[in-house]
């Protein structure tokens, strides 16, 4: 699809796939990832950019066993909710563990990873992972 | 605001179609509609299409003008509403401002969706384009994954077993058996749904709404209208309401509810004056198993954690205490995506003028359906009165 193979699109959210910054509202000390102009929580437009801690817990996670465009051959893979060490909440992949093993509550920490490919010979879209952190 | 009544209704049986196209299926439905309320199409002065995929699945997107031409009605204002799976709620919403306004004395609504032309795999990746592109599809997560992980989380809250919120398919598919609509007029056990294969754990297949096509369609007025075109047994759109949630489930404060129904739903129920235990019949968007118990527990049929037991007791068939689904759902009647919001009022309206067969819910006065747009981020509920 055309709009998946943009390298503008992914070059201009770098720094907050690739050193996850989040957003800390300065009204009412929401964080939020990724970082952006309004607070989704209060609506006050004054939210700063902060990078996020690296460590956290799973709340939640899934197993993709039919893969989405661009991940076709890495299934079963897992995808987990996980909240980081002040509070942010994180959509992102586990990897390093079976599915199996994975509990909710898990210690993980963050890993710079490839993620996919947009189309042959174009480029590669990299970004944070967590693995467990024991 | 003006009263809006339901003057007919219209539909196409939910499935694969091999041989119709999404115009087809349209024209369908909304001339059915139109001939049910009993009126010439030429009185019919706004046309809302509800649609999510056109434009991913056909390389289709104008369906307004597209649907109002090959129905014979070029001319009137035509508009296509999307708000992904909630797209056929949307419209009739729209439909219904449009009538409550005075704006117009006359409209039609038709909700359409075509899912059999394209690969599973192409049909995976335009549901996810409900979802934020940059963020969520980024990481691989799909759309069952991301119903899974709220799944997960509530099983794990509330210490409930899987099985009973997996009961809430077996319920639908017994009520689908008597809709001459539904997609999957057969029973399944228990045991099928849990050994059928996981999607995304612990989603299994059969907890899942299918892949189909369909077409339902509305025809609303005001009471001036209604006055000269009179019918039996009609249906008042007593509220309709809508709202959204924070767009991405891992933003939001709590997995394990569904903010923007609770939300619409106290609007229209208090809009209607009514209080939930009148509900006589209930839609929820069973697009998940899950979905489906959330929606009872909202709307306060049971406490948090609680909902799976209306499910196993059998409260949710007619003569129960809430008889939900009662057509099917989307597990069984069918989740044709964007006309699914129309097909939840179109199944209503079914029992409310008391056409539901054997699956009649007794002296039905008063139909709620909620309709959920990406993993709730909208909702759009219609609360609907039988006028006596
Ligand atoms: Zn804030």
């Amino acid at each position: 699809m055309v709009w998946s193979e943009s390298v503008p699109r992914f070059w201009r959210e770098r720094a907050r796939k690739y050193r996850l910054v989040g957003g800390r509202c300065r009204k009412c000390n929401s964080i939020v990832y990724p970082h952006r102009s309004v607070c989704p929580h209060c609506g006050a437009e004054n939210m700063e950019p902060i990078e996020l801690p690296r460590r956290g817990k799973v709340v939640t996670f899934s197993v993709v066993r039919h893969p989405p465009r661009g991940f076709e051959g890495k299934e079963p893979f897992l995808v987990a909710v996980i909240e980081l060490e002040n509070g942010a909440r994180v959509l992102s992949q586990l990897v390093d563990v079976h599915p199996e093993d994975v509990k909710e509550g898990m210690e993980v920490v963050a890993v710079f990873r490839r993620y996919r490919e947009q189309a042959p010979n174009g480029i590669i879209e990299y970004g944070i992972k967590f693995r467990p952190l024991k | 605001m003006k009263r809006v009544y339901i003057l007919g209704a219209g539909a196409t049986k939910v499935g694969e179609h091999w041989d119709k196209s999404l115009r087809e299926l349209a024209v369908e439905a909304l001339l059915s509609a139109i001939k049910d309320a009993g009126i010439d199409k030429r009185e019919v002065e706004a046309l809302y299409v509800g649609n999510m995929m056109s434009g991913e699945l056909q390389g289709q997107e104008h369906l307004g003008s597209l649907i109002a031409t090959w129905s014979g009605m070029a001319g009137i204002p035509a508009f296509k509403v999307e708000a992904a799976c909630a797209s056929g709620g949307a419209a009739v919403h729209q439909a219904f401002l449009a009538v409550a306004s005075g704006a117009y004395d006359c409209v039609a609504v038709v909700g359409v969706e075509k899912m059999t032309d394209a690969l599973p795999s192409d049909v995976t990746a335009a549901l996810l384009t409900a979802e934020d592109q940059e963020y969520t599809v980024f990481v691989g997560a799909t759309f069952v994954a991301l119903n899974a992980m709220v799944y997960r989380y509530y099983l794990s809250k509330y210490g409930v077993k899987q099985e009973h919120v997996a009961q809430f398919a077996v319920h639908c598919h017994r009520m689908a058996v008597a809709n001459p609509y539904a997609q999957f007029r057969r029973e399944v056990k228990l045991e099928d749904v849990m050994s059928s294969p996981l999607i995304a754990d612990p989603i299994r297949l059969l907890e899942c709404a299918p892949t189909g096509d369909g077409a339902a369609a509305l025809v609303l007025c005001d009471e001036e209208y209604l006055k000269r075109n009179p019918r039996d047994e009609l249906v008042e759109i007593a509220a309709s309401a809508a709202a959204t949630d924070i767009f991405s489930v891992h933003e939001r404060k709590d997995l394990s509810t569904v903010a923007s129904f609770r939300r619409a739903a106290e609007c229209a129920l208090k809009r209607a004056k009514v209080e939930p235990e009148r509900i006589d019949v209930l839609e929820a968007h069973d697009a998940f198993t899950i979905l489906g118990v959330l929606t009872l527990e909202e709307l306060g049929f049971a406490p948090r954690g609680e909902g799976w037991r209306l499910v196993v007791e059998g409260q949710l068939a007619p003569g129960g205490k809430i008889p939900t689904n009662t057509m099917g759902g989307l597990k069984a009647r069918g989740h044709p995506v964007g006309a699914t919001g129309v097909y939840q009022v179109f199944d209503l309206f079914t029992q409310l003028t008391e056409r539901a067969g054997s699956n009649q819910v007794d002296n039905a006065e008063i139909g709620f359906a909620g309709n959920f747009g990406g993993v709730a981020g909208t909702t759009v509920v219609h609360l609907l009165k039988r006028v006596r």
